[in-house]
């Protein structure tokens, strides 16, 4: 049911991302949005010398499920390589999310992974490596991981 | 005429999707404004259609060819009766979107040119927006857009203003699709066509709804869609003067629209036929028939008095939902039976999903209407529509959902 999403975890990061804002240097600074529904985000990523992850912020206005989401995400990926966040699944964030009933509701779900898909197009963008149509659509599709 | 009050516990009985459960609790749907449900009648017209008489139209001379040119014609004529036109000035498209595009594409290449001035409103939808701004940088002509105040109704003087500046065509909704407004059309049509304007009445959300008289609006055209009306989806209404498509220039070419073709040219096909370029979605033509049929055996009057009990219920239900944030105006009116609102910070993604497992169906998003919703400073409200089969506890379910949110987002 549709209740897994609004476990208390997701409402205490909608009420209180962590993470939000933005990072003036960033290296890494994306945007993306959701057509669908009018969300969008905005991510930026620091790396130091050692392309790890010194910082990560994002900001924008979205539904719980995407800005919880957002919030966990940036979390779990402080202090991350760049080899990282490059091999960082779709199943690994939503284990982050604790959601496993994926494919049941796909509108939800791309709620869910519209950090992730700015995250991937911010570090392909960063290693100039290219994106293809399909990867974009797998971003943000459900399936599979589930 | 019957003036008693519709019973919607009993007209529920006749669409079959109210039986379905979703997740085992009964359908409660409240996205009217985006498509409406189909009664039995309606679906049986088009299985009719498929099992014994299907056939393309115009073209045969053997019996189902000739039945099925009859019965599509037909449907043209309840049409035509419905709002009060001639057949010849109904021509079906595929969806009110497709009918105003035909006029921007047709009337506005033909007429419109550099400097030339377009007045639409803030509160269209995109599908009354962006054909015009497609037209707009073909021909050089300019758009206006008269605003709405707090209340969402349209600013007086602006409005006289922007026609005082002789907009050679005036393209404005009926009813909103996201503020329920219903606007004086026939106030606007007599200002419009003292300054020469020709007035495109998008009536997508009015039609369905309210008595609706082409004659005594005065509109030259006005658009609506089938399947928001208890008809199949595919099928939309263009209404025009008859003089006005007679002189303009035809939008889709191909088979049907021709009288006569060479190789050197073609000579086009009387009215309306000239704008139905190509074989037509017949079985969902005389679905929408089958669907008029319904709503006139209900009766319009008793349709908008229902509408209009319901929409104040809701209006007073919902006020009472701490943190919410209702947009439209308060005067029933002037109001159709749409009501967006927002609670408090849940997003109404949130929302809808929440409602959603409670078998509750409404909208959330921007409606379409993206200028709109940056007027009212929100990406996107949620938005409750009725229609006939909804009754005074479809609200109140909706109102208990509301509760159920707030718990949820611990408010």
């Amino acid at each position: 049911m549709t209740s897994e999403f609004y476990r208390e975890k997701i409402i205490e990061h909608y009420r209180n991302p962590r993470n939000y804002g933005s990072i003036e240097d960033a290296q890494i600074k994306v945007q993306e949005a959701n057509p669908l529904c009018g969300d969008d985000i905005e991510l930026y990523i620091k790396l130091d010398e050692e392309k790890r992850v010194e910082d990560i912020k994002f900001r924008g206005r979205g539904c719980a499920l995407s800005i919880a989401s957002a919030s966990l995400m940036t979390e779990h990926l402080k202090g991350k390589s760049i080899d990282y966040l490059l091999s960082f699944t779709k199943k690994d964030l939503l284990d982050t999310l604790c959601i496993k009933t994926l494919g049941l509701n796909p509108v939800r779900i791309k709620c869910a992974l519209l950090p992730y898909k700015a995250l991937k197009i911010g570090v392909h963008n960063h290693l100039g490596k290219e994106i293809s149509e399909e990867d974009l659509l797998e971003y943000e599709a459900e399936e599979e991981t589930a | 005429m019957c003036t008693s009050q519709l019973d919607p516990e009993v007209i529920k009985r006749d669409f079959p999707i109210f039986k379905r459960r979703i997740y085992g609790k009964p359908l409660i749907y409240l996205d009217n404004a985006a498509t409406t449900q189909r009664p039995r009648q309606v679906i049986e017209a088009i299985r009719e259609f498929y099992e014994n008489y299907n056939a393309n139209v115009h073209r045969g001379v053997y019996r189902l060819s000739i039945e099925a040119t009859e019965a599509y014609e037909n449907a043209r004529a309840k049409v035509a009766k419905f709002i009060n036109a001639e057949d010849s000035e109904i021509v079906f498209t595929r969806n009110a979107t497709e009918a105003l595009n035909l006029v921007a594409y047709s009337w506005g290449l033909q007429n419109l040119k550099r400097g030339d001035r377009i007045l639409l409103t803030e509160m269209e939808h995109h599908s009354n927006i962006v054909p015009w701004q497609l037209i707009a940088k073909h021909t050089g002509a300019v758009i206006d857009y008269i605003p709405f105040n707090e209340e969402g109704l349209l600013v007086e003087e602006e409005k006289d203003r922007l026609l005082s500046l002789g907009p050679k065509i005036v393209s404005i909704t009926h009813a909103s699709n996201v503020l329920g407004t219903i606007n004086d059309v026939k106030e606007i049509v007599e200002k419009a066509h003292k300054v020469g304007a020709i007035v495109v009445v998008d009536a997508a959300q009015s039609v369905p709804h309210m008595p609706v008289d082409v004659k005594e609006i005065g509109c030259d055209f006005l658009a609506f869609s089938g399947h928001k009306a208890l008809g199949p989806l595919g099928v939309g209404v263009l209404y025009g003067k008859r003089d006005l498509l007679k002189e303009m220039n035809p939008f889709l070419g191909g088979g049907d629209m021709i009288s006569r073709v060479w190789l050197s040219g073609a000579e086009w096909n009387e009215l309306p036929w000239k704008f139905e370029a190509g074989t037509s979605s017949v079985a969902d033509v005389i679905g929408l028939g089958a669907a008029i049929d319904y709503l006139n055996s209900i009766g319009m009057d008793r349709v908008r008095a229902h509408e209009v009990k319901l929409t104040g219920y809701a209006l007073k239900r919902l006020s009472e939902v701490p943190d919410i944030k209702i947009y439209g105006p308060r005067d029933l009116d002037g109001r159709c039976a749409v009501v967006s609102f927002n609670l408090a910070d849940i997003h109404p993604h949130d929302l809808a999903a929440i409602l959603d497992e409670e078998g509750i169906a409404i909208r959330a998003g921007h409606h379409c209407a993206q200028p709109l919703l940056n007027k009212l400073g929100v990406a996107a409200t949620a938005r409750a529509s009725f229609y006939i089969y909804n009754s005074e506890s479809d609200i109140d379910a909706l109102v208990e959902g509301l509760y159920k949110a707030r718990r949820i987002f611990k408010l």
